[in-house]
């Protein structure tokens, strides 16, 4: 196991120095007032210039919100679900990288340069237009919705990503590790799963994350296929409302918010994670 | 395999081993009978590690034979585990678990690889570790030990499998100085218990006290060999004496 694999992935790297300033800037509760001020505040002032006698625009929010909320929801249940099974997917891939049987290394490392190297906008529709719109099975019809099928197109980057993950992690342990593990007789497999994953797990968690957050501010791209999340629904509703223009920056920029809201303290956990386990190593 | 006690129980017969296109074993032969602690010194970069590193497969060989207890390590056919199994090593960075306690470091291969009963392997850790005197840090990671505690432990976590022989690669060269001597005082134990040690080592003073040969190595070859007794006082060989003189 002396081979030096490279990986191109920073976080699988040489650890951090511990005192680095984190990424992000501090934010605190009160930040976001202006944020939420920023986003709004353009279009009503604009609005109060025509004197126009439409409703007000955040008003008009207001009464849209609780579906746009339930939109985003789904975004987060496509997320979460995408995660899940391309972290299942990617594990498995990414234990096939680092198979001692060449074929099985060779097939794995294929796979996860073909689905990492690709857009995921591309993986979407190759999922949507690829995946049959039902299956037959023991004669029983299953319809696969849209949603479904997003989740299968956005959980193949997400393996390819965890399978680099994993191997990056493995591959980042100290060969130390191996040659004490082979020196006491464990075998190949029990060194994987008793020294060596267990260790991995730490080095895997922060990266991992950050590409949930990625995967979270990707779900957006659904809309493009027609699944009903939170983007579809928020042009809808400007539709409905007549494509008013005083309303673009308000509902945007509510979405922007929900997002930031979500993925802002998951960044955070990260930078933190990242800098606890470079001092523990 | 018609291994008796009376044969040597490791048997290095004119060993050669590259790395791509440098030689770094150049036909090494020695034997090494049981009870017998025998220390591998000379320059970096002439071969030592890499030769005990060989004894129990962790590098393999280009030709040549080494035979452990009759077992032939350069055999493709080798069944690994049984070898590691007999062949217990030591490695300058330690390398124990950091995700285990001390004393899960040493019961884990006897559990695991041996099949222990629990109890009974946890019994003879906590033994295992008082004989290294580490009382009291059984619960302690490794993150939480100093140098010398932690290569003690490792020794621990070897010895737990039963060795018949024991590696020992350059084990003090990582420490500080003040730790040195708790470590070489565990080997010297294990020395006097009757254990076959295979030592690679800076420690001059320490292959003179406990060594029953020492060998010295210089570019891929053991130029010279001898009980301690004479060997520091009537080296023969100038690469020897010049060794010698830098480092005594």
């Amino acid at each position: 196991m002396g081979a030096a694999y490279k990986t191109d992935l920073p976080v699988m790297m040489a650890p951090k120095a511990p005192e680095r300033e984190p990424i992000l800037p501090h934010l605190r509760a009160w930040h976001i007032v202006p944020l939420v001020a920023l986003c709004l505040l353009a279009s009503p002032l604009a609005f109060a210039a025509e004197h126009d006698i439409r409703q007000p625009s955040l008003s008009v929010l207001v009464t849209w919100a609780p579906l746009l909320m339930k939109g985003f929801i789904f975004n987060l249940v496509i997320s979460v679900s995408a995660m899940a099974v391309g972290t299942f997917a990617g594990a498995i891939l990414g234990l096939g990288q680092l198979s001692p049987s060449a074929p099985i290394r060779k097939v794995a490392w294929l796979i996860t340069q073909f689905f990492r190297n690709a857009p995921w906008l591309v993986l979407l529709f190759f999922a949507m237009f690829l995946l049959p719109f039902q299956i037959s099975f023991f004669g029983l019809s299953i319809p696969l919705p849209d949603w479904f099928k997003a989740i299968i197109g956005l959980s193949l980057p997400v393996m390819a990503n965890v399978s680099e993950i994993v191997r990056g992690a493995v591959n980042s342990l100290p060969s130390g590790q191996w040659e004490a593990a082979n020196s006491l007789a464990f075998s190949r497999r029990q060194t994987m799963w008793l020294i060596i994953l267990p260790q991995c797990v730490k080095r895997m968690l922060p990266p991992w994350m950050n590409l949930y957050s990625i995967l979270t501010m990707a779900t957006v791209l659904a809309s493009i296929v027609g699944v009903n999340e939170v983007m579809t629904l928020t042009g809808q509703a400007l539709a409905s409302e007549g494509g008013r223009p005083d309303l673009l920056a308000p509902f945007y920029g509510f979405v922007l918010l929900l997002f930031f809201i979500y993925c802002y303290p998951i960044a955070r956990y990260t930078v933190r994670l990242e800098k606890k386990f470079a001092v523990i190593g | 395999m018609s291994w008796t006690p009376a044969d040597p129980m490791v048997s290095i017969r004119d060993v050669h081993k590259s790395f791509g296109d440098l030689e770094v074993l150049k036909g090494v032969s020695l034997d090494v009978m049981k009870g017998d602690v025998i220390c591998i010194i000379g320059p970096s970069g002439s071969g030592k590690s890499t030769l005990i590193r060989c004894v129990n497969a962790l590098n393999d060989i280009q030709s040549g034979s080494i035979l452990v207890e009759g077992l032939e390590v350069n055999d493709p056919k080798l069944d690994k585990l049984k070898l590691r199994k007999r062949v217990g090593m030591v490695f300058q960075q330690y390398n124990l678990f950091p995700h285990k306690t001390a004393l899960q470091n040493v019961m884990m291969a006897p559990v695991r690889v041996l099949k222990q009963d629990k109890a009974a392997a946890e019994e003879s850790a906590r033994a295992l570790i008082k004989k290294v005197r580490l009382e009291g840090k059984e619960n302690s990671y490794p993150g939480e030990l100093s140098g010398g505690q932690q290569q003690r432990v490792a020794i621990a976590r070897s010895l737990a499998m039963k060795p018949d022989v024991m590696l020992f690669d350059e084990v003090t060269a990582a420490l500080d100085p003040e730790t040195v001597g708790e470590v070489l005082q565990t080997i010297k134990d294990l020395a006097e218990d009757g254990m076959t040690c295979i030592l690679v080592t800076h420690e001059m003073g320490f292959a003179r006290e406990v060594a029953d040969r020492i060998y010295f190595t210089d570019g891929g070859v053991i130029v010279e060999q001898g009980p301690p007794a004479t060997f520091f006082k009537e080296a023969k060989d100038p690469r020897t004496k010049e060794f010698l003189s830098q480092i005594l």
